[in-house]
């Protein structure tokens, strides 16, 4: 899957949570870890470094499961 | 072949909720709601009246006078349809005087009626004749004389002759067998709510009219309720006309929209004859619409396609070839794909239009044979944010209330739904409350048709602009917060109240007033206030809302915010309130529940909680994956970027029915091993290396789950015409991956999904016979299941308020695209019209047409019925525009229903930021005079063609 397409899915999930109350970055991860495929996540990480992401997206980064 | 039917006896007056009254009929005593008319009163003692105008569907006319009775103390005869028993009355039904004047009544009916009964279509089925044999009718003393049913009298044309009305596809009207009994205009009136009929003049000049030229040109939308409700032949269905009257009936579910309507399937042997809408089923009460009435002509089409096929590439010709032969193929590909690519590089696709056993049995496929839970289903492209937002906020992603519900709503709030054209059977239930006094608001970019309905007040209608949801239900909420309007009982005994404070805080800030939005979102602040405290004021608020809200980027915070609503004005919990999902398919509710989604297991549970996981292990007796698999959108991702070869999809066509369809293509191509289970060549097929024949919900077993929860039963009346039920088929595929799987009976897999999924804990077929139908959940909490949710206590716990920050779309109009386009369907079709354009129902809807304001129009020098060509970001396509102002200047709306059409060429990639719900419901837009079809629609036709050939037999 395109990491530019990933990185976008992820900075729409961020707009969501900016707007919530609570740990922001951690309810990102949260939800990445539970819907995302294990595949869509490792690209998604691999590819990171050259998206433009949402500030609470980076800031969830260290917290998305890497599949093994 | 399993016969079901419960007879239901016409009891003459709808059945009354009172306190009891006690009465003698005939020297029986018999005790019955107060408001009961004296015919039912009867008609529970097993007592029949005779009775011509009257029928338990519509309310007391009292007009044919056969059922008359004598009540001590009473003087004359009354008629016993319109008079209301009383404590203590003695009536009689049968004297002297009463067969007389039955007899007589009887002999001027028949004396304008034409004796053909031997010849008649309704022989056999006709109350007329069963009167004038109940009333012991022996002779017609009058001469002839003026009639309305002879061609010619006396040498000359008759002048009160009209030939019999054709025009409509499936029932005919012949006004010569018409008794004017009025049953059929008091049935568009009362039950269907379309009030397309009438009676011209008066006496023995009264005639049934539809007002225009024919039924056909007529406001009549076939729903088939005057059909049923005429005692003789005068309406009369077409089928029955040629093969004659059924012989057998079966209670089974229509395979329609997710009202999940009864029916009974009449029967000749294992012919169909008629769909009947059955009077006990909980959904429908009775009634129908054209689609599941009369558009069933599919199941028997020519191009039904009833062996299996292979090929190797897409464009070799198809060969078929044995069921054995196709199944070691499919297994081949799949097994190829997995080795050569890893075990996820495979995966399903459930179907929301077969059974909730078949869609078990494809998810239980995928996680416990190809070790994958890379499953999910057409859901994923509708309601997947309502099993989003509803899980968040209430605890399960299910609408809260049943159908009946509807009978005591004050206030109905219909957001992104055309219930009229969607879902037919429940407008009609709403219209019927709406002429009894409820208010109505309906959020939508289009003036639906509800918004008309005849003898309702004013309906408010606020008009968004598409794609602006969210702000127009934050400034509702905005509305109730801040002018003290919410159920502050309610949200403390029920909610969490520092969620809610926190919520109240977002919802009040000044930018989420009607005033400060009323710019973006095209609605009048004053109309949205006006919606608000209707709403919050009316003792029972229900919203129901469709794809409108859900098909948005911000689909999933669309419904957070609904139920945000339902919730801070208490209306949760009882009769007459609730959210409520109306589901497109058949079983939509169902493919969810089941375990559709590649996150979820069957009953909502996610595929990482350990306790779950075991219970399905130690019943497959295998080990499942507890990491999430690929959805829909990023399967085809998958494979166009190579990691995903092999998919077997039942019953879904998503090369037209999933957006930008250009993208779906080449993911389909991009794949090794596509297999296509399904009843006709569609166009996912284009793609497909497998072709597994499906079969219709007439030749299998099983239950589908409408959006009340409920699971109605789907009873087979006929064989597979492939030879298996699709049950059987996709356990064949799995025996062939080397499962050992040994299914006899849909039965046996409900009794696997009650085991393991606690909300189904308690159904089995033995109580599906018995009850009619049942509503999830139903376990040892709930033995006979759960019309409303959520009584005592949010199944969650504590309601969860969220806050809903706007946030636009990313595809905005500009210059290039000024326009927004928006998408939706019409009654006499079908979602991708597979079943219904294999129908007569094309007579009402040929093409997809463009609507326009014609202030759109005109500013591009487009006049109705010209050719446009309508292009977005992602594509183009051409079809013809229709100019009306349903539609606001800068909104244009296509229905999606023809494959050459394309509408999905258009829609974008854009979706839901949850749950990838793709955004159909805006996409920016330029239209522009065209010549004719664009060049992607000629090299699709030509494609077409291309990859549908089949080799002719050896």
């Amino acid at each position: 899957m395109s990491p530019e397409k990933l990185g976008h899915m992820a900075n729409q999930i961020a707009m969501f949570f900016e707007s919530q109350p609570g740990d922001q970055a951690r309810a990102v991860a949260d939800h990445i870890n539970a819907n995302w495929a294990p595949a869509m996540r490792a690209q998604f990480l691999d590819g990171a470094p050259e998206q433009a992401l949402h500030p609470l997206v980076t800031a969830a980064l260290p917290e998305i499961r890497r599949p093994a | 072949m399993k016969d079901f039917i419960i007879p239901s006896k016409d009891k003459g007056t709808p059945a009354k909720t009172g306190a009891p009254v006690c009465l003698t009929i005939d020297g029986m005593n018999i005790t019955v709601p107060e408001g009961t008319s004296v015919m039912r009163a009867a008609a529970e003692a097993g007592i029949s009246v005779p009775k011509l105008c009257a029928t338990d569907m519509l309310d007391a006319y009292g007009s044919c006078r056969l059922c008359v009775v004598e009540i001590e103390g009473m003087r004359g005869t009354p008629a016993s349809c319109t008079t209301p028993v009383r404590e203590g009355m003695v009536v009689k039904t049968q004297t002297d005087q009463l067969g007389r004047l039955r007899r007589g009544v009887m002999e001027l009916y028949i004396s304008d009626h034409p004796l053909d009964c031997l010849t008649c279509a309704a022989n056999g089925d006709c109350e007329l004749q069963d009167m004038a044999g109940a009333v012991g009718l022996r002779d017609v003393r009058y001469a002839k004389g003026e009639n309305h049913f002879e061609t010619r009298a006396a040498e000359v044309e008759n002048p009160l002759y009209i030939a019999k009305d054709v025009s409509n596809p499936y029932f005919s009207y012949d006004p010569a067998k018409c008794i004017v009994c009025m049953r059929c205009v008091r049935a568009c009136e009362e039950v269907q709510g379309t009030f397309a009929l009438t009676v011209e003049g008066r006496g023995f000049d009264a005639r049934i009219s539809t007002g225009t030229d024919d039924f056909l040109n007529s406001d009549c939308v076939s729903c088939g309720a005057c059909v049923q409700a005429c005692p003789t032949a005068t309406l009369q269905e077409k089928t029955v006309e040629d093969i004659g009257i059924p012989e057998h009936a079966v209670v089974t579910t229509c395979a329609y929209c997710g009202v999940g309507c009864s029916f009974e399937a009449q029967m000749r042997g294992d012919q169909l004859v008629r769909m009947v809408p059955w009077k006990e089923g909980k959904a429908n009460r009775g009634h129908s619409c054209v689609k599941g009435r009369f558009a069933w002509g599919y199941a028997n089409h020519g191009d039904r396609i009833l062996n299996p096929m292979i090929r190797d590439a897409i464009t070799d010709p198809w060969r078929e070839v044995s069921w054995d032969e196709a199944l070691a193929f499919a297994a081949k590909g799949i097994r190829k794909a997995q080795a050569d690519h890893g075990k996820d590089a495979a995966g399903v696709i459930t179907s929301s239009r077969c059974t909730n056993e078949e869609t078990f049995l494809v998810q239980k496929l995928a996680r416990a044979v190809m070790s994958t839970n890379n499953t999910d289903t057409c859901a994923r492209v509708c309601h997947s944010p309502t099993g989003y937002g509803l899980k968040q906020t209430f605890g399960t992603s299910a609408g809260t209330q049943d159908f009946d519900s509807v009978e005591q709503v004050d206030c109905a709030v219909v957001i992104g739904a055309n219930p009229t054209d969607g879902h037919p059977v429940f407008a009609s239930r709403l219209r019927k409350r709406m002429r009894q006094g409820a208010s109505l608001i309906v959020v939508d970019p289009r003036r639906i048709d509800l918004l008309e309905t005849a003898h309702m007040g004013e309906g408010l209608h606020l008009p968004l602009r598409p794609g602006t949801n969210v702000a127009v239900l934050t400034a509702l909420a905005h509305v109730i917060v801040t002018e003290g309007l919410f159920d502050e009982g309610f949200i403390r005994s029920r909610c969490d109240w520092d969620e809610w404070a926190d919520y109240a805080e977002f919802a009040a800030d000044p930018a989420h007033s009607p005033e400060a939005v009323a710019e973006l979102t095209g609605v009048p602040a004053e109309t949205l206030r006006q919606a608000a405290r209707t709403y919050a004021s009316a003792p029972n608020g229900a919203i129901y809302y469709g794809l409108g809200v859900t098909e948005h980027s911000q689909g999933s915070t669309t419904v957070i915010a609904i139920a945000n609503l339902a919730m801070m004005t208490g209306n949760i919990g009882r009769p007459g309130v609730g959210v409520n999902p109306l589901r497109g398919q058949n079983n939509v509710q169902g493919s969810c529940d089941m375990g559709s989604f590649p996150h979820e297991l069957p009953g909502y549970r996610h595929v990482s909680d350990d306790s779950a996981r075991a219970m399905f292990e130690a019943e497959w007796n295998t080990t499942l994956d507890p990491e999430p698999g690929l959805r829909i959108p990023n399967m085809l991702d998958a494979a166009v970027s190579g990691q995903f070869k092999a998919l077997y999809i039942q019953g879904e066509d998503i090369l037209q029915s999933d957006p930008d369809t250009r993208h779906v293509a080449a993911g389909l191509a991009a794949m090794d091993c596509v297999i296509v289970h399904d009843l006709f060549l569609n166009e996912t097929a284009r793609y497909a290396h497998v072709f597994l024949p499906g079969s219709t919900f007439l030749e299998k077993d099983g239950t589908f789950t409408n959006a009340e929860r409920r699971i109605n039963p789907v009873r087979r009346v006929m064989a597979p015409k492939a030879g298996l039920a699709d049950w059987e088929a996709t356990q064949a595929l799995a025996n062939a991956l080397g499962a050992d799987w040994n299914y006899t009976h849909p039965s046996e897999i409900m009794a696997e999904i009650a085991r393991t999924t606690p909300s189904f804990a308690g159904v089995t077929y033995d109580l599906l016979d018995a009850q009619g139908s049942i509503q999830w959940p139903c376990n040892e909490a709930h033995p006979e299941g759960s019309p409303v949710m959520h009584i005592d206590g949010f199944v969650r716990g504590k309601g969860h308020f969220m806050r809903t920050a706007y946030v636009a779309t990313d595809e905005r109009t500009g210059p290039r695209f000024p326009l927004l386009l928006t998408t939706g369907r019409i009654l006499s079709q079908y979602n991708v019209g597979a079943q219904t354009r294999r129908t007569e129902n094309s007579v009402w809807h040929g093409e997809d047409l463009l609507e326009m304001h014609p202030h759109d129009a005109e500013t591009r020098g487009i006049s109705d019925g010209n050719w446009v060509r309508l292009a977005s970001r992602a594509g183009e396509t051409s079809l013809r525009v229709t100019l009306t102002d349903r539609v606001s200047p800068g909104v244009v709306y296509t229905t999606f229903h023809h494959p050459d059409t394309q509408a999905n060429v258009v829609t974008t990639d854009n979706s839901d930021w949850a749950t990838n719900c793709p955004e159909y419901k805006v996409t920016a837009v330029q239209v522009a005079l065209s010549n004719g079809p664009s060049d992607w629609q000629e090299l699709y036709e030509a494609q077409s063609e291309l990859t549908r050939q089949i080799e002719p037999a050896q």
